[in-house]
This record gives C-alpha cells, sequence and structure tokens, in this order.
C-alpha cells in the first residue's frame, strides 16, 4: 500500500498527496536527488524523461525534457526553492523553450515535498503542488502528458471512488 | 506542442470558484436529479430567497447549473457537462502524481522485504 491520503482543494488549486514507502528516508529522498532515478518516475512511460541539469540545492536548477510518442520534447525546469535532505524539496516546475530558457507564456507550479521517518524502516512522503489558477492547470495538463495521464486516469478511478486508503498492493 | 482534451475551453477559474461554497455545492446535488425551480431550493436552506437565487446565478455564469422551462415551471438542472470537465481536470493532476508514486514504489521495491504484518 503506497498512497495513503489524497486532498484536492478545487478553491485553492491545491492537490495534497501522502505515500508511504517500506525503505527509510534517506532512500526516497534519492529518488528525487539522483537524477538517473528521477527520469525514471517523473514521465509516464509515454513520455518518458530525460533529466540535463540537475543541482538539487537551495538556489539550484534542474532541467529535463521529456520524448513523447511523436518524438516532441517538451522542456521544463525546477527553480529550487529549499532543499533540506532527506527531509524537504520545495521547487518551482515550469516549461523551459527549445533553448532552455523558461517560457514565461506557460504557467508555474510550486511543489512542496516532506519526506518524514515513521519508524521501522518506513517513511512518509506527502506531495503539496499548487497551481496559480485553473488556466495555469489544465495548461500542465495539455503539456504533452495527455496519453500518459488518460492511462493513469483509467487506472486511478476505482482508488478515486474509494477514497484515498490507498487499494492496491502491490508486491 | 500538443493538443488540449478539452473541445471549447470552459472558464475553470470560475468554474472552481463557484464550486468553492459549501451551499453552492449542495445546490449542485440537488440540481442534478434536479426537478426544483429556485424557491424548492430556497426552503433547504437557512437563507433568503435572494440569496439563494444569487448562489444560482453563479452557478449558471459558471457553467455548473442551467435553468429550464418545464411547462410553466423553471427548474434548475445541473449542467453535467461542465461538471464533468471540472472533476477531470482534478483528477487528470491527481492522477498523473498518482502515477508518479507507482513507479516511485516500483524503483524503491527491490530494496524493500515483504511486510511480516
Amino acid at each position: 500500500m503506497t498512497v495513503t491520503a489524497v486532498r484536492k482543494d478545487p478553491a485553492n488549486l491545491t492537490m495534497t498527496l501522502e505515500a508511504e514507502f517500506d525503505v527509510p528516508p534517506a532512500r526516497v529522498w534519492q529518488l528525487w536527488a539522483d537524477p538517473r532515478q528521477l527520469e525514471r518516475w517523473w514521465g509516464p512511460p509515454t513520455y518518458p524523461a530525460t533529466v540535463t541539469a540537475h543541482d538539487l540545492r537551495s538556489g539550484g536548477r534542474v532541467e529535463y525534457h521529456m520524448t513523447g510518442p511523436a518524438g516532441d520534447k517538451p522542456r521544463g525546469y525546477w527553480e529550487v526553492v529549499e532543499a533540506d535532505a532527506p527531509h524537504r524539496l520545495v521547487f518551482r516546475d515550469g516549461f523551459a523553450n527549445a533553448d532552455g530558457t523558461p517560457n514565461t507564456d506557460m504557467p508555474l507550479n510550486d511543489v512542496k515535498v516532506i519526506i518524514t521517518e515513521l519508524g521501522g524502516g518506513r517513511t512518509r512522503m506527502s506531495i503539496a503542488s499548487i497551481f496559480p489558477d485553473a488556466a495555469a492547470m489544465e495548461q500542465v495538463l495539455a503539456m504533452g502528458m495527455e496519453q500518459g495521464l488518460t492511462e493513469a486516469v483509467g487506472q486511478i478511478d476505482a482508488i478515486l471512488v474509494e477514497r484515498a486508503v490507498g487499494s492496491e498492493t502491490r508486491a | 506542442m500538443v493538443v488540449s482534451v478539452q473541445i471549447a475551453p470552459p472558464d475553470f477559474d470560475r468554474m472552481f470558484g463557484a464550486l468553492a461554497d459549501p451551499t453552492r455545492r449542495d445546490i449542485v446535488r440537488r440540481a442534478i436529479d434536479g426537478e426544483e425551480g429556485v424557491a424548492e431550493l430556497a426552503d433547504h436552506y437557512p437563507m433568503s430567497f435572494a440569496a439563494v437565487q444569487k448562489h444560482v446565478a453563479i452557478l449558471e455564469r459558471a457553467g455548473l447549473v442551467t435553468k429550464e422551462r418545464i411547462g410553466r415551471r423553471k427548474v434548475v438542472r445541473a449542467d453535467l457537462e461542465g461538471l464533468r470537465i471540472a472533476r477531470r481536470l482534478l483528477d487528470q493532476y491527481e492522477g498523473l502524481w498518482l502515477g508518479r508514486i507507482d513507479r516511485m514504489t516500483a524503483l524503491v521495491a527491490p530494496a524493500r522485504k515483504e511486510p511480516d504484518r
């Protein structure tokens, strides 16, 4: 069981998600801090991510692109606001132009990650994601991930209905 | 770069703003099986007819309900398409992160023992 809670606050365009892992915080932090690991989960299978720059320190920057089924390569970056290994990561996720500069026409998404030790080698990770407005959220969804998202939505509909007590067990 | 999923872009800010209020969410729920007019709706809430009318107007502008004339009555009906779009938008974003958590779980799994509980 991993996802233990999902809260959606439509009024403030915030989604908070909590998940638990059967590994210590340092291992969960590694998922963010090791660019090769990050590449393996950030993009859906249909839009795998390639991380081209990775400085996960306060004030640092992460750069990546995704590769779509049609060969399209949407680019993105993180501005790292705060990084305090292995417990806290705050960053601003944005879209980039082909030359890597921030695409200021596209919305930013603030993401706050809190990693807490639960004892017994287990870890809770909470992710809060905040959009400046609903149009921004829609734009992010429309960008480059449509197919992967549709797949994911199909898989999770049951979970949504059962309201969040992660009913899926994984071997 | 990529096509949007929506047919005609609805006003999401207005839509979510309208749904942010508990009374309005309740009105939408009633309007789903909706055979009630504004006057009947107003009976359910400890507020004036005018206040309920105002809520309905906000929902109407957000594309979440419509007023339909049935014979001599005007009933408030939920615009299911509008609701579906609002829900889908949030669900999709949630789906994006649930997919990520799944992949994270798979990545850390080899290091993990079967729980003995």
